[in-house]
C-alpha cells in the first residue's frame, strides 16, 4: 500500500528486542539488527559501538534490493538469504515475511549453520510480531491509544526544525 | 513510508534527490553533509564509481530536532542519473515520503530533464506512488551558468503540478537548504494529514 507508514508501539517494541536478544545469544552473535525493506533500523541488539546502524541498515537494504533485483532477473522471486564472509566478522542477512530485513553479525566463535538455524527459529516468532503489528494498526488501536500527536504538527513547529 | 516509533520516540522519513545524471543532486547531499552541525548527522555514504559517479546511492541520515516530543530524523538519498542505472533509481525510491527533482538548468540538457521527470513518474507508478499526490518540489540547479535556459520555461516544461520551485547553485549552496526545508515541510504536512485520517500498515 503506497504511501502507509510503519508504526511501532511500545509493546511489539519490546517483543521484538527481547525476540532479537535471545537470537543473538542463541547463536552466539555479535549484533542482530532489524531494519525495515526501505531502509530504516527498527531495533537492534549488541556490540554496535563501532558500527553506525543508521548506514548499516541504509547499506543492508540497499544490498537486499539489489539482491531482489537479481533474483528477478533470473526468475526467482527473491532470494531468502545472504552470507557476506569477512576475515574476521561475517554477515549474515535474511528475510521476514519478505518484508523485514534480520541481519546478524558474528565472528569465529559462532558458525554459519548455528545462525542460519537459529535465524530460522526467530524468524517464525518474529513474523508473528509483526503480523500483530500489523492487525493493531490496522484495528486503529495504535490511534486511540496514542491520540496522534502528528495530527496537531503546526506551521510553528515545522519552522522550529530549521531554526539553526 | 514514515517510520514512526512510539517506544522510541521517533519519526523516520526519507526524501529523494532525483533528475537527470550530472544534475548535481549528489552536490547538494554534499553541501548539506559540509554544512550540517556534526551532532544533527551520520555519515554521508557513496556508492559511486572510480569516477565519482553515483552508482547506487548517495545517504546522509539528518537529525532536525523534536516535533511533538518526537525526534525527527531525514534520510536523504540520491539515485544514480544515468539513463542505464534505471533499475537502481526504482530501488531508492520504495519507501519515499518526498522528491525533489534536480533540474539541470543548461540547454544541452533540457531534453534529458523532460526525460528524467517521465522516468520517476513511471518508476513512481512501479510502486503504487502518484506523483500528483506525493510531496514533491522542483530545483531548478545550476542557474550560475552562462548556458542556463531561463527559469519560466524550465519551469513551463517541467512542473508536473503546483510543487515549489527552487533556484539553485548546489556548488555554492545557494537553494540548497531551502529547497530541502520546503520538501520537509511538505513531507511532514503530509504526515499530519495522514495521521488525520490515519491508514497505516506497514511492515
Amino acid at each position: 500500500m503506497p504511501g502507509a507508514d510503519l508504526i511501532l508501539f511500545e509493546e511489539e517494541y519490546q517483543r521484538i528486542q527481547e525476540a532479537i536478544s535471545r537470537l543473538r545469544r542463541d547463536a552466539n552473535a555479535l549484533s542482530v539488527v532489524m531494519i525495515e525493506k526501505s531502509g530504516q533500523s527498527i531495533a537492534s541488539v549488541g556490540e554496535m559501538s563501532d558500527v553506525d546502524p543508521t548506514a548499516l541498515s541504509s547499506l543492508t537494504a540497499g544490498n537486499v534490493a539489489a539482491t531482489e533485483g537479481l533474483a528477478q532477473l533470473v526468475g526467482e522471486s527473491q532470494f531468502n538469504s545472504l552470507f557476506h564472509e569477512g576475515e574476521r566478522q561475517n554477515i549474515h542477512i535474511s528475510l521476514v515475511g519478505g518484508k523485514v530485513i534480520l541481519l546478524v553479525i558474528f565472528d569465529e566463535t559462532s558458525s554459519l549453520g548455528l545462525v542460519r538455524l537459529r535465524v530460522r527459529k526467530a524468524s517464525t516468532e518474529l513474523a508473528g510480531i509483526l503480523e500483530a503489528v500489523r492487525s493493531k494498526a490496522g484495528a486503529g488501536v495504535g490511534a486511540m491509544a496514542h491520540d496522534t500527536p502528528f495530527a496537531d504538527i503546526t506551521d510553528e513547529d515545522i519552522d522550529k526544525l530549521f531554526a539553526d | 513510508m514514515t517510520f514512526i516509533n512510539y517506544a522510541a520516540r521517533e519519526i523516520n522519513c526519507k526524501i529523494v534527490y532525483y533528475g537527470p545524471g550530472l544534475c548535481g543532486k549528489t552536490t547538494n547531499i554534499q553541501f548539506i553533509y559540509e554544512k550540517t552541525n556534526p551532532a544533527a548527522k551520520g555519515k554521508l555514504i557513496s556508492l559511486a564509481t572510480e569516477t565519482d559517479r553515483t552508482l547506487f546511492f548517495d545517504f546522509m541520515p539528518l537529525d532536525l530536532g523534536t516535533i511533538q516530543g518526537f525526534k525527527t530524523r531525514f534520510h536523504l538519498y540520491t539515485v544514480p542519473g544515468q539513463v542505464f542505472y534505471d533499475a537502481s533509481r526504482r530501488l531508492i525510491l520504495k519507501g519515499v515520503d518526498g522528491i525533489v527533482f534536480v533540474a539541470d538548468s543548461q540547454e544541452s540538457r533540457f531534453d534529458a530533464n523532460i526525460e528524467s521527470v517521465d522516468n520517476l513518474k513511471a518508476n513512481l507508478k512501479t510502486y503504487g506512488y502518484d506523483i500528483m499526490t506525493i510531496p514533491y518540489v522542483l530545483q531548478l540547479n545550476k542557474r550560475d551558468l552562462p548556458t542556463a535556459v531561463a527559469a519560466d520555461k524550465l519551469i513551463q516544461a517541467l512542473r508536473v503540478k503546483d510543487e515549489p520551485v527552487f533556484e539553485a547553485v548546489a556548488t555554492t549552496g545557494q537553494g540548497v537548504f531551502e529547497t530541502l526545508k520546503a520538501t520537509a515541510r511538505m513531507v511532514l504536512l503530509n504526515l499530519k494529514q495522514r495521521s488525520n485520517s490515519r491508514s497505516p500498515v506497514s511492515v
